[in-house]
């Protein structure tokens, strides 16, 4: 009898395992292969609770005209290892329908192949006013003039900075002001950084999400000097032009003589008061909402080269190896059609030309003032550049990152440093 | 009686039941057996397929696409001879990954295997609290790794609480995990810290396992403390220190997540051990091809390790037998 029941037992487990084994192998990822019942997955970066209830919402209403969806799901990804993860579901043949792409990432992602072409089901989508997207914002996603993502989020760089802090410090002019008389420059953002740190036990000036690794935040302060990491073609390295070094030697100098920034390995939040000044982009003023002190932004100071404004893009795309591409596209056009963009805005600055207006703006930003509006957003999105980007970025990333390192410390030499980074990729940019 | 059918070897010692002729045994004695070899086919089925399914079919796919190049956004795989090989060893990273493994390797073992014995040997010694410490050296093995690196990740900063704690004694610590080299000791240490309290536990049994006689023999014999440990203990419990050391010197080669959280290979690749380099290639590079390589030479590299030591066994480890 025991021996019938171990039979049966381990007869039960095997099958049990089969059917295990079958269902994650017959599984897409995507839920049921058939058209009538499609599930479709978007991967997102963000966790913003109102962000999710607005994205939520919108899938709600589109499916109540699409009874061929059965869900729309968020999927969401830390950023840190945002495009590693979304490349290994790829790789594990378990893509989403859509994802959001980094700008850094975009050549790779639309050279590749790995995005479908959306230009044909955004043009015939009734209502969808496709003329009304910006070149300027559609330029990095578009190959042979067809575009293989929607840019959702344009969102420029600014500077916060705590007016309390501030006055505590006994700063005598704050950023509004010296933009106002037009000194608003990164010397006296400096300065006025390593007064707050003198006279308080706060941090100055905060690049947020550099933390001494993602070097490619600190574009906002080297295109300042008329710096690039590259060439636009992005073949010729740009570490070790007259002006990245001048850039990074005021860098240098503020981290490790003036103290005006975090050295490496420490830690400051502007959001939660622990530095005075940061340099982040708008979409973050969400952090500000329930005003845990008096804060301003202003657009980001002007170096020897001028004001140079840098915008962070972020794409939709719909995946090439998605299971349900049609219906994704369909869904993104909805997504991104000029009512839900006007609703996006409030977190993304969006991409429409029509809808690039203080007062549409204003709509869906209460957090800032008009002038605000207009000094960061507009003119950031009119004037400013995006984010450096390359066809093998993830590379070139980690070796630019490695050939840094030596610059975070005290007594570096920043043009042996600088010199050693082109060194490094200089044969993954002739790829 | 019972009818629980009796097993293979029972069947085959039966007398033959009333009427039931020679033909008839030999057939249910067949009919039984099968049924032995299916039941113990179905048993190690689950376990099979999880074999070939997680262990054998990616082994082999590491392997296959290590000769290839291989993009993961366009999905495309082409064949690429041995350049992902050759690619590794002219990769100017490679000289600088290869030190901090071998530093790594050699630090952790070292280190671990010493402080386990020490602690093993102390905490043998019949004394008060000893319960106590045993508990306290062996609770971070059950902690979650995650966990704990992510709190001496706070305490490691410059800022963090090492540096608190020596400040207050009027000592200026390093920027422990951006330093050259206090970057690799931190992650060493906070390894050791994690694990040394499961090598201490076998050593702990394994002095135990000595004979009092023995010990008792060679005190007569005038034998110092040393003397006795050296020439009396060693080598009673040389084959846990193989175990140890086998165990330890191949975790040392796949430690990952405490790189990924404290340092990232950093600064300047000095933490940049062959497992997370691996990772750095296939994922975040995405590119298969020269990853699996690198997956394949850390593969390669265990297997030989493990096989010297094992051939070692035979000069330092005392069999009774």
């Amino acid at each position: 009898m025991r021996t019938r029941r171990l039979r049966l037992t381990s007869l039960a487990l095997s099958a049990a395992c089969l059917l295990t084994a079958c269902l994650a192998g017959c599984s897409n990822g995507s839920g049921s292969g058939d058209d009538t019942d499609v599930s479709l997955r978007m991967t997102v970066w963000s966790n913003d609770a109102s962000q999710t209830a607005l994205f939520d919402s919108i899938a709600a209403a589109y499916r109540k005209t699409h009874p061929d969806i059965r869900s729309i799901t968020f999927d969401y990804l830390p950023i840190d290892n945002y495009t590693t993860a979304l490349t290994t579901q790829i790789a594990g043949s378990n893509p989403p329908d859509m994802a959001w792409v980094l700008e850094r990432d975009a050549p790779d992602f639309v050279s590749s192949g790995a995005l479908t072409d959306l230009t044909p089901t955004l043009r015939k989508t009734p209502g969808y006013q496709y003329d009304d997207l910006t070149p300027a914002a559609t330029k990095l996603w578009k190959q042979d003039g067809d575009l293989y993502a929607y840019p959702f989020s344009t969102s420029p760089f600014g500077m916060f900075y705590n007016k309390d802090l501030l006055k505590k410090a006994g700063v005598t002019s704050t950023p509004d002001q010296l933009v106002a008389a037009h000194q608003w420059t990164w010397q006296n953002a400096e300065k006025t950084a390593a007064q707050v740190v003198a006279h308080t036990d706060k941090q100055g000036l905060v690049v947020r999400d550099w933390d001494y690794k993602t070097w490619i935040e600190l574009a906002s302060l080297w295109r300042g000097w008329g710096a690039d990491a590259w060439s636009a073609d992005g073949r010729t390295c740009g570490f070790d032009t007259p002006q990245m070094r001048q850039a990074m030697t005021f860098l240098h100098d503020a981290i490790f003589t003036d103290k005006a920034l975090p050295g490496p390995g420490e830690t400051a939040d502007f959001f939660a008061g622990e530095s005075a000044l940061t340099v982040t982009q708008i979409s973050r003023a969400t952090l500000l909402a329930d005003h845990p002190f008096d804060w301003g932004i202003v657009p980001l100071p002007s170096g020897p080269a001028g004001a140079s404004q840098v915008i962070g893009q972020a794409g939709i795309g719909v995946m090439a190896k998605g299971a349900h591409k049609q219906q994704a596209a369909d869904f993104l056009a909805y997504f991104s059609d000029p009512a839900n963009s006007a609703k996006l805005a409030r977190y993304f600055p969006p991409a429409r030309t029509s809808q690039l207006t203080t007062a549409a703006l204003a709509k869906a930003n209460p957090l800032f003032t008009a002038q605000q509006l207009q000094d960061v957003v507009i003119d950031g999105i009119k004037d400013g550049a995006v984010l450096p980007s390359h066809e093998d970025s993830a590379k070139i990333a980690n070796l630019v990152q490695n050939a840094l390192d030596p610059m975070w410390k005290a007594g570096a030499n920043v043009d042996s440093v600088l010199a050693g980074v082109c060194k490094a990729i200089k044969p993954a940019l002739s790829e | 009686m019972s009818d629980t059918p009796v097993t293979g070897a029972r069947a085959g010692t039966a007398e033959p039941r009333a009427g039931s002729g020679p033909r008839a045994g030999s057939g249910r004695r067949r009919t039984l057996r099968r049924q032995d070899t299916l039941s113990g086919w179905l048993f190690v089925l689950p376990q099979t397929l999880g074999f070939l399914a997680f262990v054998l079919y990616p082994l082999i796919a590491v392997v296959y696409y290590s000769f290839h190049h291989s993009n993961v956004l366009s999905g495309v795989t082409t064949y690429a001879g041995t350049k992902n090989y050759t690619q590794l060893i002219h990769d100017p990273a490679t000289p600088a990954v290869a030190r901090a493994t071998v530093l790594f390797c050699l630090g952790l073992v070292v280190i671990n295997i010493c402080l386990a014995l020490l602690l093993a040997v102390l905490l043998n010694q019949r004394l008060r609290g000893t319960t106590l410490f045993r508990t306290l050296f062996f609770s971070p093995v059950v902690v979650s790794l995650v966990a704990w690196t992510i709190t001496w990740n706070f305490l490691l900063q410059n800022n963090g609480g090492i540096n608190s704690l020596l400040h207050v004694v009027g000592v200026h610590g390093p920027n422990w995990l951006r330093g050259d080299d206090s970057a690799l000791v931190s992650v060493v240490v906070v390894q050791v810290f994690k694990n040394v309290g499961l090598n201490m536990v076998l050593f702990l049994a394994a002095l135990q396992g000595v004979p009092r006689s023995l010990l008792e023999a060679a005190e007569i014999d005038g034998a110092g403390a040393w003397r006795r440990f050296r020439s009396v203990v060693l080598p009673m419990i040389s084959p846990t220190t193989l175990l140890t050391t086998i165990v330890t010197v191949s975790g040392s080669l796949q430690v990952f997540a405490q790189i990924q959280i404290l340092t990232g290979g950093g600064p300047d690749n000095h933490t940049n051990v062959l497992v997370y380099f691996f990772y750095q290639q296939a994922f975040d590079n995405h590119d298969f091809g020269y990853g699996s390589a690198v997956a394949v030479v850390l593969f390669a590299i265990i297997l030989v390790l493990t096989a010297i030591q094992w051939r070692l066994r035979r000069k330092w480890v005392f069999h009774e037998s």
